[in-house]
Order: C-alpha cells, then sequence, then structure tokens
C-alpha cells in the first residue's frame, strides 16, 4: 500500500473512534467493503489488526538474518586476514586458531543482526518522517481519550469524497474529518 | 457507556499519569536533593579521574602481583548488574509475562548506565589510557592488528555490541512512548524535543506490526548476547592459568552471579521509584513477589556456584588450588569471601515468606545486602586469587587506595546522573504494552460475558 503524496487534496478521511474495539470492527467493515488504501492508527498495538488490514511483512525477519550472517563472515573475515597480515606466533599454535575467533565472531553476528532489524524496521516504515498531514489534524491525538483512528486515503480506487464519508459515518465514529494536504496553511 | 469506551478510559488515564509524571514530576523537591547528591560524585568523579590521569595508575593500590585492583572488580560488578535489566526485559518478554512491562524501562535503563560505568573502568585502569582505541582494529602506520587469540581482545567487542545493542533495544522500546509524549506535552520546547525523538512516530497497525517483529527478533538476540557477554568476561579470568581462576564453571557461575546483583539492584530501584513516582498502584505487591522469587532463584543458584568452586579445587588435588580455597576462607582477604556468603546467602532466606518479598522495604534491605554481598564476591574472585599464586617470591599484598574509593563513589555519580534525569524526563512505564495488557483482559472478559 502507497499513501498519496502530501500534496495531494484532499488527502484522506480521518475517523475517530472511541475504543479498540470499535475501531478493529470498523477497520474490518471497511475492508469488507473493499477498500484497500487503509490504515488504523493507535496509541498500542491492537492484536488482530494486522489480520484485519491484511497486512503480512516478513521482510524484516529476512533482513536480521541477513545481518546475522553478513556479520559472522565479516567478524570471522576480519580476525583471519589480521592474523595472516600479521601473525602472532604463541608456541607454535595455528594461526588461524578457529574456537578462538567464534566469540568475535559472534558478537559482531549479533551486532549487524540488531542494527539490520532494527534499520529495517524504520526504513520500511519510512521513518523518521517528522512531519505528515495527520498531525495537521487536531483530532489526531496518540493521547487522548479518544485515539483510535481509521483512516481511508484518497488514493484508494474507491475513495470518494461524499459516498466515503457517509460510508465512515454509518459506522457511529465520534468524528469524520476530511485531512488536507500538508502544503495547506494552517 | 459501552465497554471498550470503559477500556479506552481506563488507558487513557494511566497512560495520562504515567507520561504526565514525565512532563511534571510529581515530587521536584525530593528529586532535586537526590540530583545534587548524584551531581556532587559526579564532581568526585571528574576530580578523581584528573587525578588519576595527572599522576598515573601509581595513585591507585595495585601493583604486581594484584594489578587488577577495584578496577576490574568494579567492571565485572556494574556489567553484571546490568545484564539483569537485559534479562528481565527481553526474557520476560518472549515468555509473554505480563508484568514485565511495568518493570522494563527503568531496568533497561539501569542497564544502559551500568554499561557505561563498566566501560569505563578497563580505560581509566590502563597505564596510558588515551591509547584505548589501539584495542580496535584499523589499519595503523604500525602495521600491526589487535591479537584476537586474547580475551581482552574479545572484551572490547563483546562489551562494545552490549552497549550498543542495550542502547538501540531501549530506545525502540521507548519510541511509540516518545510519542504519546510528543502529543500530550503543551510546553514548545517540550513538543519540539519530543517529536524529534519520536521521529514522527503516529501509530499506524503497519508501523506496529513492523516494530513488533523487530522488537521481538532484539529481544530474542539480546538474551544469547547477555550469555555471551558473561561468558566472555568470564574466560578473561578462566583461560588464565592463575589458581582459583582457571576453571570451566566460571561462565554459568558469573552469569548467575550477574543477574543476581542485577535483580537485586532492580529490587531496589523498584522498592525506591514506586512511591517517588505514585505508581504503587500499577507497581504492584505482585512485582515485588515476582522480584523476589527471581532474585531467590538466581541466589541459589550463585550459592551453587560457590559450592562447585570449592569442591572443584578440594577434587583436583592440586596444591595450589587448595591453598587458594585456603587463602579465600582465611588469608588476608577472608573478609570479602565471608561477607560474600554472609551477604548473598543470608537475608536472602526470608525471600521464601511471601509476606517478605511484598513488603517493599524488606525487599529493599535484602536487595542491598545481595549488592554489596556480590561486589564483594568480585573483589574477593580477583585478590585471593591473585595475591598468592605458585612462587612464595612473587606473593604480595594488596589494598585499595583513597583514590580507587573516590573513582567508585565518583563512578555512582556516572550512574546516579543520567538515571536521574531518565528517571524526571522520560516515561518510566512502557504505556503501550500496559495498554495493550488492559485492552487484552477486558476483551477476554467481554468475550466470556
Amino acid at each position: 500500500m502507497r499513501e498519496p503524496a502530501p500534496s495531494d487534496r484532499p488527502f484522506a478521511l480521518l475517523a475517530v473512534f472511541s475504543g479498540p474495539a470499535a475501531l478493529l470492527a470498523a477497520t474490518r467493515q471497511v475492508r469488507e467493503e473493499g477498500y484497500t488504501s487503509v490504515d488504523a492508527l493507535s496509541p498500542f498495538p491492537i492484536d488482530g489488526m494486522t489480520e484485519a488490514l491484511g497486512f503480512r511483512d516478513g521482510r524484516i525477519a529476512w533482513w536480521t538474518l541477513f545481518g546475522g550472517v553478513f556479520g559472522a563472515v565479516a567478524g570471522f573475515a576480519m580476525q583471519v586476514y589480521t592474523v595472516w597480515d600479521y601473525p602472532i606466533d604463541i608456541g607454535g599454535r595455528p594461526v588461524v586458531a578457529v574456537p578462538a575467533f567464534l566469540l568475535i565472531t559472534f558478537e559482531v553476528s549479533v551486532l549487524c543482526a540488531v542494527f539490520a532489524a532494527v534499520l529495517a524496521m524504520l526504513i520500511y516504515n519510512r521513518l523518521p518522517r517528522l512531519h505528515h498531514p495527520l498531525f495537521g489534524r487536531p483530532e489526531f491525538d496518540l493521547s487522548a481519550v479518544n485515539s483510535f483512528f481509521l483512516v481511508i486515503f484518497a488514493n484508494d480506487p474507491k475513495f470518494d469524497l461524499e459516498a466515503s464519508r457517509q460510508f465512515l459515518s454509518a459506522m457511529t465514529p465520534v468524528s469524520v474529518e476530511v485531512v488536507g494536504s500538508a502544503e495547506e496553511a494552517e | 457507556m459501552s465497554t471498550d469506551q470503559q477500556t479506552a478510559g481506563r488507558i487513557h488515564a494511566i497512560t495520562h499519569r504515567v507520561t504526565g509524571a514525565a512532563l511534571r514530576y510529581p515530587h521536584p523537591r525530593a528529586w532535586d536533593v537526590c540530583f545534587a547528591g548524584a551531581m556532587a560524585l559526579l564532581v568526585l568523579f571528574f576530580v578523581s579521574v584528573a587525578w588519576l590521569f595527572y599522576k598515573g595508575v601509581g595513585v591507585w593500590g595495585n601493583n604486581i602481583p594484584v594489578n587488577w585492583s577495584l578496577a576490574i572488580s568494579n567492571y565485572i560488578w556494574f556489567l553484571g548488574v546490568g545484564h539483569a535489566g537485559t534479562l528481565i526485559s527481553a526474557l520476560l518478554l518472549l515468555v509473554n509475562q505480563g508484568r514485565r512491562n511495568e518493570l522494563n524501562r527503568f531496568a533497561e535503563t539501569m542497564t544502559l548506565f551500568s554499561v557505561v560505568c563498566a566501560g569505563l573502568y578497563p580505560v581509566l585502569h590502563l597505564g596510558r589510557p588515551w591509547l584505548f582505541y589501539w584495542m580496535a582494529p584499523y589499519p595503523n602506520s604500525m602495521g600491526i592488528w589487535p591479537q584476537f587469540k586474547s580475551p581482552l581482545a574479545w572484551d572490547f567487542f563483546a562489551v562494545l555490541t552490549y552497549l550498543l545493542v542495550s542502547v538501540v533495544f531501549w530506545y525502540i522500546g521507548l519510541l511509540p512512548d516518545l510519542g504519546i509524549m510528543r502529543d500530550r506535552a503543551k510546553k514548545r520546547w517540550q513538543q519540539v524535543l519530543y517529536g524529534i525523538f519520536a521521529l514522527g512516530w503516529r501509530g499506524s497497525a503497519r508501523h506496529w506490526a513492523r516494530w513488533e517483529t523487530a522488537y521481538r527478533l532484539s529481544a530474542a538476540i539480546a538474551v544469547a548476547l547477555v550469555v555471551s557477554v558473561t561468558a566472555e568476561y568470564s574466560l578473561i579470568f578462566a583461560a588464565g592459568p592463575v589458581p582459583g581462576w582457571n576453571s570451566t564453571i566460571y561462565p554459568p557461575y558469573f552469569l548467575m552471579g550477574a543477574v543476581f546483583s542485577g535483580f537485586a539492584v532492580v529490587s531496589m530501584i523498584t522498592a525506591v521509584l514506586r512511591p517517588s513516582l505514585d505508581i504503587s498502584d500499577l507497581v504492584t505487591d505482585r512485582h515485588l513477589d515476582l522480584l523476589g522469587k527471581l532474585t531467590l532463584a538466581c541466589g541459589l543458584m550463585t550459592a551453587y556456584g560457590y559450592v562447585a568452586e570449592a569442591f572443584t579445587a578440594l577434587y583436583s588435588a592440586d596444591k595450589f588450588e587448595i591453598q587458594t580455597l585456603a587463602d579465600r576462607v582465611s588469608g588476608s582477604h577472608s573478609f570479602s569471601y565471608w561477607g560474600a556468603i554472609v551477604c548473598n546467602f543470608v537475608p536472602l532466606q526470608l525471600l521464601w515468606f511471601r509476606a517478605v518479598r511484598t513488603s517493599p522495604l524488606a525487599l529493599f534491605a535484602i536487595g542491598l545486602s545481595v549488592t554489596v554481598g556480590m561486589w564483594l564476591e568480585r573483589y574477593m574472585l580477583l585478590a585471593t586469587s591473585l595475591y598468592r599464586d605458585y612462587l612464595i617470591s612473587s606473593w604480595g599484598g594488596y589494598a585499595p587506595s583513597l583514590w580507587e574509593w573516590l573513582l567508585f563513589a565518583g563512578m555512582l555519580g556516572v550512574f546516579f546522573v543520567p538515571f536521574l534525569l531518565f528517571v524526571r524526563f522520560l516515561p518510566m512505564m512502557s504505556t503501550f504494552e500496559v495498554a495493550r495488557r488492559i485492552y487484552n483482559e477486558d476483551d477476554r472478559e467481554a468475550h466470556h460475558a
């Protein structure tokens, strides 16, 4: 799913709900109606919401695995290269001493795996993004009592300002707002 | 009003209080007093480090044969304390222990700053601390590389990795709460600062899904990392041909001792923060009970390590090993051996009783006793093994000098100053995890009904 460009107007429709279960039910309904460019926003992760949106993303796990393998290979190769470049003979023991190298191999692997996981999460989430058209609406407040939001973006093929607004209002949200573009004057 | 709205209301009330405590601290006077004390200790840190750099390590009492002094025993002690923060957060997350969510934030914060304190010690302990970067493998004009077969080189990688992973894990766990703080803040500077660090977090379900994958994977990796880091610094000892160190018991023994001391410190912090942040109804007696049980379990496993260590020495029929055991029990540093046994394991037995586990005062006192006991243990392992080894001609003594004690006191300032700042300005509880638990509980009840 791709959000519309921040300059598109209107950007989206925002429905505010008063509780997590209401948001979950509304999300399922919107999806059943055939909308695809939809997002649900809440101050905490609501179990079942990912499935309700039909969202799946296994890429972060793969990037973590890649980071771990990359780190292990890089960490081990670094030690092998440096002892070949500058061999230190200690009592005639092997120059490439595999057991002694495994600890640093493991540490570098862990470091790369965690950094890969976190960077992949931030990059796929397109964060940091300090401004977003939603932040322009005063209703959008993660610390409010009614902080459960359903968004239908304007680039949805089924999006129609009036029809979609009526459809959202039928689910008895607290309010339905039109989100303008980011470039609009406040 | 529907149950869903009631759930939302309860969640909002708790979020409001936890984030509110960070925006407007409930007891600013008490905080100011603590902060002034911590700042005084920090000044002491800078003074003792300045004197150390000016005069050299000769201002300390360590010399051949005891060349690893308070600096290295404190290093191990601080690292050990830190490990509990990672384990309590990561391990309890992976096993879905719900009561983790009220404890993990300040436990992880404790980890961050104890690792910083730990990391400073080996650098200060160097004769030429300004050359510490020689530990890093970088192409240099000398044409040499670090000695990767040495546990000291392992140490550099293990501690650096542990510090970086702890920072990242802590920050990612804090990110969604910073988003709530940004929206909650009224003052402009607060909105700007929290806003920048929240990275534009807006709670999208897609973001949450990816966040959860990354967070849980990092937690699983962090558990393995803790085990590897303790194993690594225990190998600094176990890999050396020194009686009392050269033993395979060391990696598990160090891990249990580390987590034991860390749970003790988390218990103390919990007992203090509960009234200070007015969160006694959130961090309940059941949390104290959990901490008491964890401390007791780790303490008993550490006790097994003591028994195994003594047994190994006696069973080895190696006269140097037996001599070291005798030195520990009755030598000139025997106070540290008996002190460790008494402080670690005697008050600990009170934790068998639920009434003691759920009493903040008792838990604090036992935590303090264990913290001191584990400090004595780390000291004992260093001093008693080094001061008398194989040759009588190389025997010597060791007593920490005043400057070592002053640096230790100053190091507590390095820990407490940033810790207190975080307690004051960041939500000390994972509000979104608590919210999620409340929702799931209410949801289950609703389905029952």
